[in-house]
Order: C-alpha cells, then sequence, then structure tokens
C-alpha cells in the first residue's frame, strides 16, 4: 500500500542519499564486515525479545504455576495444590466471581454497541464537513486523553444519587410530568442501587436447572450503567477516529457512481459507505473490547466493588483478592482467566493481521 | 498521513438537514463538554459553597477555590510523574525505533513470528504478570523506586513503540535502503545516516503517545510504588478522591491539575496524538 506520502519521500530520496553518501565512502568500510549484516540484525534485536519473554511468557508461566499452587497466605509455598486446579473449582463456586463474569460481559456488550454506535454516527455527521468541523472533533475526541481515575472521579460526582443527574431530573421538571401521569417520582440511585434489570435467571432456570439455584441475577446491574456511560464518553471518540480514518479511506468516486446510478444520499451511505466501513468495525470493536476485558481504573474509582457486587469485574477482584487479601493463587486464577478471554479475541486478531504481510 | 484530514475548508449549512446535524452535534459537545464543566466549576468553588444542591451553578464569586489545596497536595506526586514518564518515555523510544527498523528493513528467518511474539505483549492484561513482576524488582532491588517503574513502562512500552516504528519505516522504500547498500553502508549506517534523520515525525507520534500512556497509568504505579512520597499523580489523586476528610472542590480541582500535562498535548499536538491513536491499531 503505497500512500501518496510514501511517493513523496521517494521522490526526495535520491538528493538525500547524495548528501549523506561521504562520510561512509570514506573510511570505516572493511571494519563492519565482521558480522554480515543478516547475523546483525537478530543479534541486535535479542535483548529487546529477551526481556519480553521474560516480562510476558515467562511471567505468566509463573503466574500460572502460582493459580495452581498452595500460596494463598502471606508465605510464599510454590508446591502444587491437589486436586490439581482446585483453586479454579473454588473461585468459579464464589458467587462474587459469577458476578465478575456477569458485569464484564454485560459492560463490553453494553459499552461496546454505545461507543461503536456512537462513534460511527458522529463520523458520519462530520462527514458533511459542516462549519465547526474541527471544533466537535477534537472536543470529542479530547477525554481519551484523560486518565481513567480522572473519568471516574468526575462521573462519580455527577452520578451522585444526592446531587448531579438527579438535580437536571428535578429542574427540568422531567418528576412533574411523571407525577402529573400518577408515577412516582424519579429518583434513581445510579451507582448504589443494587437491583438486576431484565433478570433471566427463572427463564434460564427453565432451560438449565442449574441456574435456578444460582445467588446472584443474571441481568443488566443498574449501578453498572452510569460505568457505560463514563466508560462511552471518554472511548466514543476513539471510534470515532478510527471511522473517520476509515472514511477517507472509501474513494470518492465510489459514492458519486451510486449517485449516478439513482441512489439518494442516505442510501449511498447505508448501502455503499457503511458496508465499506466493516474493516474497521472489526478493528475498533476488538481493541476496545479488550480494553473493556481488561478495565479496571475506571471502576476502581468511580464505584469500586458496587452495591453486591454490582460492579465488580475481574481486574478489580485479582487486585483485591491479590495484593488486599494476599490470597496470591486465587487472585492469579483470577487473572489468568482474563488473560485467556483476552486471548479469545486478540490472538486471531493479531494472526489474521500479522500473516497478511 | 493524509487519512485524516486536517485544515479542511468547512461547509456552511445551506439545507434544512444540515441544521439538524448541526444541532445533533452541538447537543453531543454539551454532553462531551459536561464532565469537564462540572469539575472546573466545583473545582473553583470554595468549600463553604460545595453543597450537593447547587452543583450546577457556577461559583458566585471568583477565588482560587480548592486549587491552591490541591496544587500544595499533589505537586510533590506531579513531579513524580514527570520523573518517570519523560525519562520512560525517551528510553523507549530510541529503543523501539531501532526494533521497528530491524523488524521493518532487516527481516530474517523467523523475524514475523518474533514480531507477532512481541506485539501480543501490548494486550496482555497487566494484572495477569504481576506477583512474578514484584518478586523480579525485589530481587533486583528495584521494588518500590521509580526507577523500577521506569523499567518495567520502558519494557511493557516496547511492543507498542515497536510496532508504530515498525509500520513508519516499512513505508519508506526499500529502494532507499538498498541505495545506501549499494554506497557501502552497513546495517547500522543505513540506520543512522538514512532512517533517523526521516524519523521525526514518528518519534512526536510515539514521544506524545507513550508519555500519554505513562502519564495516565494507574495500576503499575499503585503496584509498585506502596510509599506514597514516591507514587504518581494518578495514584494520589485516587487517594485524595478516597480520603472523606478531603472538600470536593479539592478533589476536582486535583483531577484538574492532574489532567493538565496530557491535556494540554492534547490541545497543542492534536494532529500527532491521533496519529499515534490510529498508528497503534496494528495496521500494515
Amino acid at each position: 500500500m503505497k500512500s501518496p506520502t510514501a511517493r513523496s519521500t521517494n521522490a526526495n530520496a535520491p538528493e538525500r542519499v547524495v548528501e549523506n553518501r561521504l562520510p561512509w565512502t570514506r573510511e570505516k568500510l572493511p571494519r563492519q564486515r565482521r558480522f554480515s549484516n543478516r547475523t546483525l540484525s537478530p543479534i541486535i534485536l535479542s535483548p529487546a525479545m529477551i526481556l519480553i519473554v521474560i516480562f510476558v511468557y515467562v511471567f505468566i508461566a509463573i503466574t500460572v504455576w502460582v493459580s495452581l499452587s498452595n500460596w494463598g497466605t502471606l508465605k510464599i509455598d510454590m508446591s502444587i495444590r491437589q486436586p490439581l486446579g482446585a483453586t479454579y473449582g473454588q473461585m468459579f463456586m464464589m458467587p462474587r466471581w459469577h458476578a465478575n463474569l456477569r458485569n464484564v460481559f454485560i459492560f463490553t456488550a453494553l459499552f461496546l454497541t454505545f461507543s461503536l454506535a456512537f462513534g460511527l454516527l458522529l463520523a458520519l455527521l462530520l462527514d458533511r464537513k459542516l462549519i465547526g468541523y474541527t471544533i466537535f472533533r477534537n472536543v470529542f475526541l479530547f477525554p481519551y486523553a484523560l486518565s481513567f481515575i480522572v473519568t471516574g472521579i468526575a462521573w462519580r460526582w455527577i452520578f451522585n444519587p444526592e446531587t448531579g443527574i438527579n438535580i437536571l431530573i428535578d429542574t427540568f421538571g422531567l418528576n412533574k410530568l411523571i407525577q402529573a401521569f400518577g408515577g412516582p417520582p424519579l429518583h434513581p440511585g445510579w451507582t448504589t442501587d443494587p437491583t438486576v434489570l431484565f433478570s433471566l435467571n427463572s427463564w434460564l432456570g427453565a432451560l438449565f436447572p442449574p441456574i435456578k439455584s444460582m445467588s446472584i441475577q443474571l441481568g443488566i446491574p443498574v449501578a453498572l450503567i452510569p460505568v457505560v456511560i463514563a466508560a462511552a464518553w471518554q472511548l466514543t471518540g476513539f471510534a470515532m477516529s478510527m471511522y473517520i480514518a476509515g472514511l477517507a479511506t472509501v474513494p470518492q468516486e465510489l459514492r458519486e457512481a451510486a449517485r449516478i446510478d439513482g441512489a439518494n444520499e442516505f442510501q449511498v451511505y447505508t448501502k455503499v459507505v457503511i458496508p465499506q466501513l466493516h474493516p474497521v468495525t472489526v478493528s475498533t470493536a476488538i481493541i476496545l473490547g479488550h480494553v473493556s476485558l481488561k478495565i479496571f481504573d475506571l471502576i476502581f474509582a468511580m464505584t469500586g466493588v458496587g452495591p453486591g457486587f454490582a460492579t465488580d469485574v475481574p481486574g478489580i477482584f485479582v487486585f483485591e483478592q491479590t495484593f488486599k487479601a494476599t490470597r496470591y493463587n486465587l487472585g492469579a486464577a483470577a487473572s489468568v482467566v482474563m488473560l485467556l478471554l483476552v486471548c479469545l479475541i486478540i490472538v486471531p486478531y493479531l494472526w489474521r493481521n500479522l500473516r497478511k504481510r | 498521513m493524509s487519512i485524516f484530514p486536517f485544515g479542511i475548508r468547512a461547509a456552511l449549512p445551506t439545507k434544512p438537514r444540515d441544521f439538524l446535524v448541526l444541532a445533533f452535534l452541538v447537543l453531543c459537545l454539551v454532553f462531551f463538554l459536561m464532565p469537564v464543566y462540572v469539575m472546573v466549576v466545583t473545582g473553583l468553588k470554595e468549600a463553604t459553597s460545595v453543597s450537593l444542591s447547587s452543583m450546577w451553578n457556577l461559583p458566585t464569586r471568583l477565588s482560587g477555590g480548592g486549587f491552591m489545596e490541591a496544587f500544595q497536595r499533589l505537586r510533590p506526586n506531579m513531579g513524580n510523574s514527570l520523573l518517570i514518564a519523560v525519562p520512560a518515555t525517551v528510553l523507549s523510544a530510541c529503543w523501539g525505533s531501532v526494533n521497528g527498523y530491524l523488524f521493518a528493513k532487516w527481516k530474517f528467518r523467523g523475524s514475523n513470528i518474533l514480531f507477532a511474539l512481541l506485539v501480543f505483549g501490548m494486550f496482555i492484561p497487566y494484572q495477569s504478570i504481576l506477583i512474578p513482576l514484584i518478586q523480579f524488582l525485589e530481587m533486583l532491588k528495584l521494588y518500590g523506586t521509580i526507577p523500577g517503574l521506569i523499567v518495567v513502562h520502558v519494557i511493557y512500552g516496547l511492543p507498542i513503540v515497536s510496532l508504530i516504528f515498525r509500520n513508519y519505516f516499512a513505508n519508506i522504500p526499500d529502494e532507499m535502503v538498498e541505495a545506501a547498500r549499494i554506497d557501502g553502508a552497513g546495517l547500522v549506517r543505513i540506520f543512522t545516516n538514512v532512517m533517523l534523520p526521516l524519523s521525526l515525525p514518528a518519534f512526536v507520534v510515539v514521544a506524545i503517545f507513550q508519555f500519554t500512556n505513562i502519564w495516565n497509568d494507574f495500576l503499575f504505579g499503585v503496584i509498585i510504588l506502596p510509599n506514597p512520597q514516591s507514587q504518581p499523580v494518578t495514584v494520589a489523586l485516587n487517594n485524595l478522591s478516597g480520603s472523606f476528610s478531603v472538600d470536593w472542590n479539592v478533589v476536582m480541582a486535583g483531577a484538574i491539575t492532574a489532567a493538565l500535562p496530557t491535556a494540554l498535548v492534547y490541545i497543542f499536538l492534536g494532529r500527532f496524538f491521533i496519529r499515534g491513536l490510529l498508528a497503534g491499531s496494528v495496521k500494515g
């Protein structure tokens, strides 16, 4: 893929080479032949690769070992716990872990839907290049530059049930309207609300009886919704940027051709432009999806584990079990499950992207 | 880099539909700026006038609000963050440029597999390496020290930085490398005399991207630096917001203070920021 920039550097190339020629043609020619260039490349790369192998792969292997070990207190004990994988068994019996898995899947699904849909919408609206284009775009992307901790603190204040959004609900007369229709005034507890919406337990329990005895509700925890909004606020701009970059690669001729064939402006987008954006959607979904499976800082700063573990996620579970409760094997087991979840979406993606070259 | 349009000529709305689009965009603008408004307004209020019911109101009189106290509390940690982010960014950019160059221009048998192994490192949840990482740092007497955290950021920054540089160098035509080789330059000389002079834009992109990432990091900071004196500002800010003795105006002012460096980078160097964002998404 040759972009216009690549071609222009090419055009300038001969001049630069001539400029820089003298220093290396005069001296030092014989000295360089000690290693051939082919063997030099892996030699120079080796320190970085060795470190990555240690800090990523060996460390993961050690963590897997810890998750299988007896190391459940401050005292290091790397002997293998019998029966093999008992810590995993113990973890998957914990209601808190069930809540964790429910939360992270619900969070990922809602967050991806919101940020991809709004990112695409904003990119398409900005594609009309109306006045204020640059301001809109820069403001929408701005939250991406902030730390999750800052985002969490700001939104915690906004979703505080005593103030923030709830004041706005009163100010705009929404509650008066609801009361006029005989409903109770709206006063959501947001992050303090332990209820779970759309619980599927009884319905799923009919299909799989064990679900009936589960102690957690399978549905959408209310307290998780503000977190989804905060995360979408921060990362919708990223999705928008990816889509803007994607839109620029859809050739104008394609749109013109569709218009000549009688498509109206709406059809040009739905039938021609949006299908072309499919690869962008896949990449963006995978990048945002792996961020949301790993989510930790935002929830840590905004709600913590939440009422009845309504906003607890594996990232926080690992942190608390390992560094607060010093149950190292349990924390390690949870982190291995996190890693597997991330691998599930990242490995096929890397495979596809890197094999093509 | 023409993919992301800058300095385009914006059109005035002509059709009714355009006005609808603009109205919707303004609505979104209000939503996106709302938390910023809340932070600024609350941060500027005096402790006595921060009340739950008047959260959305503007401060009634002009004063430093919570900023003086927030700045006093966070200043040492801002210094720490700077002391961590700047060396880590410089080191990982320099090292990553070499790796990126070799992966792009000096492929060897198995280099693509090595590259995949390297890039995978940027996606792992860091929770899954923390226990051995702490033990390893303790062994090297680096646990709890700022140099220790710098080392960690450099190593875990290598995948993304090498990736950005590799993609950048891959776009420089192979003919340039060939021409330099015919002139007798080896692998090292081609890097220092041909590639490095061309790679300033990539360095700017990487520097901004890494600085933002490292400044905003929380997990490594809170785990590797348990001592409050040496913690980065994100950790200090979280502690500030969690302590009940601190007023909300101070917390909000603190959030603005902690966000200011990366926000300024974004405002003044936004176009490079966006390039880094797009370059980091594993595209060929």
